[in-house]
């Protein structure tokens, strides 16, 4: 099984295949095999599981190319986070699919829609087993590709198309920066391999500098992907795309990319005290900002989607921290649970055909599934005790407390306090209350939506005790998310536990005291915190702030150029144009006169010579033979002459 | 075979090489003059074996003063008297053909060539 675990990603390549060419006449069938061939990846990554579990890490890679000391591998390597990433890809990969269709059954595209899915599905199984820095960015690009595709899916729409287009550019600045970055390991490593850099970033002739700037260009990366701070601004307008896409790519697996590579680098990071000092800020930052900006939004999608940004800063600052363990435990419990509250808000959007929270309510009593495993989501989200997310979330706070890290401790507590407050905002709005808006019929969507939700739900809550169990010293976590031996071991902490719990029920209270039955308005707001609340509902202004610094000059700059274009380049090429005409005109003169000329002259002369010679056959074969006998006799006489006298 | 009877002659009665030239340049001469002043085609044919058999005698006669002991000019003659049966077997079809189409075997009649 080690040689062969190559096929959980060319599974789905073969699936894209088959979709690609049969899909459009057997939509459905294309469908429900696609869905098929992600069931059977989940398979075989839970039996990755055991292989890394009872055969420790292995590792097949090939030499591509080398030129001197630099030797380009291709490869694929297992470990326990590999195999952790695995599962957790291709579980959410393969409920969505399931979810697709349902929810995307009356969709014109429906067949192209698995077809996105499928590539994304190999992208992303290539990602996590790619062991190279330079496969991986391979595959990093192709997911943002097909984030690209699929955010855009509906590109009729111009906000999809745009969000699409931004999505692409605004990571593509971070892929940059993440490119230099393998750059400058491959060119002083002479390998990309992941084993060799690490071994070579641990070597004592290495400059720390080196070590601390490539951790951080590669943690540009991680920025665009993962949607950091100054970045963030592509994942919120990602929501354009279907919910399905929205739960599978920008929810689970394609932003949880970024913490992956930190993850998987965190051998080198861990060797640069300012670059994990830079991964960790980031992170804090992006946790609070993102809450905060989720609490004044009124799209579902929006609240959900700053959520990811939030919660995927919790984890980068937990691997900030040195948390390996924890940030990646939060990983994977945050994509069970924040791919079903997607789906569940997907399904809530499918029933009531509309995105605003303004507009929906008392849905509980219609949608009794959706609802409770919502719930069970958001519960795990805010924290709360015996969910999954109760104890990755307390395990990156317990860390923070642990190693004295107060000021994150306190960023982690308040993010806590506003998840859970913004969450059952959109609770206590969408499922209990009256409805806002008359002429909406809701009702429960088909059981092909909400298994996948069900499933959702038992995975929100159940990972966690996996985690638990493996914490508590009977077997150490590194077996479950091991890499390259680092020990990440902290006992849960009492103190952190219960402030969290606590703050996160305050949340919760604050949520039901102001919402609970309520509609939200504007006027409800008092006076002193409008302001405050406006900044807020507009993102801190930071699109704008962008359109004015970047975009506005930017635009202003290609304006320019486009003149200089147009005026002194074109002007340029259209004069050697004229040039290249007039002489052409004179070529063509001279063609005409001087060469033409000649060959007419030598075929008049041969035309009239032959004319003239022609009168020379007489058609009289004796005349033939006197002149061909004189000629001979000539010759000899000539011969004789020759002989007789010259001699 | 012939080749001894020349050689018994040669020794004996004092032929000279010339001998044979002057009666192969005669043979020669009488074809040449056939071929040029003949109308009918196969007396041309004939006036151009006449010249072969010129041409035959040399070959014979040279073979046997220069380098008796070769037989490279028999084995020539051999080669031209089946290469003359061939053009004797070629141009009696052609004047035969030529007949079928002008009923004549006149050449001074048959100019169709003419410019």
């Amino acid at each position: 099984m080690e040689k062969f675990i190559w096929i959980i990603p060319v599974l789905p390549i073969f699936g894209f295949i088959i979709t690609f060419f049969f899909g459009k006449k057997f939509p459905k069938a294309a469908s429900v095999f696609t869905t098929v061939i992600l069931g059977a990846c989940v398979l075989l990554s839970m039996m990755s599981i055991f292989i890394v579990n009872s055969g420790g890490p292995f590792e097949i890679t090939k030499n591509w190319y080398v030129t001197g000391k630099y030797s380009i591998a291709m490869g694929f390597a297992a470990d326990g986070l590999t195999a952790m990433m695995l599962n957790v890809v291709s579980i959410v990969s393969f409920l969505v699919h399931l979810y697709s269709i349902g929810y995307m059954h009356n969709d014109s595209r429906f067949w192209m829609f698995f077809l996105y899915l499928q590539l994304f599905s190999a992208s992303m199984f290539g990602l996590v087993l790619s062991n190279n820095y330079l496969q991986l960015y391979i595959f990093w690009e192709l997911v943002g590709l097909c984030s690209y595709l699929l955010i855009g899916f509906w590109y009729e729409k111009k906000s999809a198309a745009d969000a699409a287009k931004k999505a692409f550019l605004t990571t593509k600045i971070g892929d940059a920066g993440m490119l230099i970055g393998i750059f400058l390991l491959f060119f002083n490593t002479g390998s990309a391999v992941f084993k060799d850099v690490f071994n070579f970033a641990a070597g004592p002739e290495v400059s720390q500098g080196l070590i601390t700037a490539s951790a951080i260009l590669l943690f540009c990366g991680a920025i665009g992907k993962s949607a950091q701070f100054p970045l963030h601004i592509w994942l919120p307008d990602a929501m354009e795309g279907p919910t399905p896409v929205s739960a599978l790519i920008h929810a689970a697996t394609m932003v949880a990319a970024g913490v992956y590579l930190v993850g998987r680098s965190f051998p080198l990071f861990s060797l640069s005290a300012t670059a994990m000092q830079v991964v960790a800020v980031v992170g804090a930052f992006t946790a609070i900002f993102a809450a905060t900006i989720a609490i004044t939004q009124n799209d579902i999608k929006k609240v959900l989607a700053y959520s990811t940004i939030s919660q995927l800063g919790y984890m980068m600052f937990a691997l900030g921290m040195g948390a390996y363990v924890a940030g990646m435990f939060h990983l994977l419990t945050h994509a069970f649970f924040k791919a079903l509250l997607f789906l569940g808000s997907g399904s809530v959007i499918h029933a009531t055909g509309t995105q605003d929270i303004r507009e929906m309510g008392g849905l509980f009593k219609k949608m009794k599934v959706t609802a409770i495993t919502f719930i069970i989501g958001t519960l795990a989200l805010a924290g709360f005790p015996l969910t999954a997310g109760f104890f990755s979330k307390d395990y990156i706070l317990g860390f923070a407390y642990a190693q004295n890290k107060y000021i994150f401790f306190i960023i982690g507590i308040i993010t806590a306090f506003f998840t859970a407050f913004y969450m059952f905002r959109v609770i206590f709005v969408v499922f209990f209350g009256n409805p806002k808006k008359d002429g909406i019929h809701a009702h429960e969507s088909p059981k092909v939506m909400t298994i996948p939700l069900i499933i959702l739900a038992v995975l929100s809550v159940v990972p966690g005790y996996f985690g638990a169990w493996f914490i508590s010293e009977r077997f150490s976590i590194d077996k479950f998310i091991s890499f390259f031996g680092f020990e990440g071991q902290e006992p849960l902490h009492i103190i952190p536990m219960v402030i969290a719990v606590l703050v996160g029920l305050l949340g919760i209270l604050i949520a039901f005291i102001l919402y609970f039955g309520k509609p939200i308005t504007n006027k409800k707001i008092s006076k002193w915190i409008y302001p405050l609340y406006k900044l807020l509902h507009n993102k801190y202004y930071i699109d704008e702030i962008y359109g004015f610094i970047i975009i506005k000059p930017l635009m202003k700059l290609a304006e320019f150029i486009n003149t200089f274009d147009r005026v002194v380049v074109d002007g340029f090429v259209n004069f050697i144009g004229k040039l290249t005409v007039i002489f052409s005109r004179a070529v063509d003169i001279f063609d005409i006169k001087a060469v033409d000329g000649v060959v007419n002259k030598v075929a008049d002369v041969t035309y009239l010579s032959g004319k003239k010679l022609r009168l020379l056959q007489t058609g009289n074969t004796s005349s033939y033979l006197a002149i061909m006998f004189g000629a001979v006799a000539i010759f000899v006489i000539y011969l004789l002459i020759k002989v007789i006298f010259i001699r | 075979m012939s080749i001894a009877l020349f050689k018994i002659l040669i020794a004996n009665y004092d032929i000279k090489l010339w001998y044979f030239l002057v009666i192969s340049a005669i043979l020669f001469c009488i074809g040449i003059f056939g071929v040029l002043t003949r109308r009918n085609l196969v007396q041309i044919l004939m006036s151009i074996e006449l010249i072969l058999n010129a041409a035959m005698i040399n070959f014979v006669a040279f073979s046997a003063y220069q380098k008796p002991e070769s037989q490279l000019g028999t084995i020539f003659t051999i080669f031209i008297i089946i290469v003359a049966a061939c053009e004797v077997g070629i141009g009696l079809a052609i004047i035969l053909s030529i007949y079928r189409g002008k009923s004549t075997t006149d050449i001074s009649k048959i100019n169709i060539l003419k410019w």
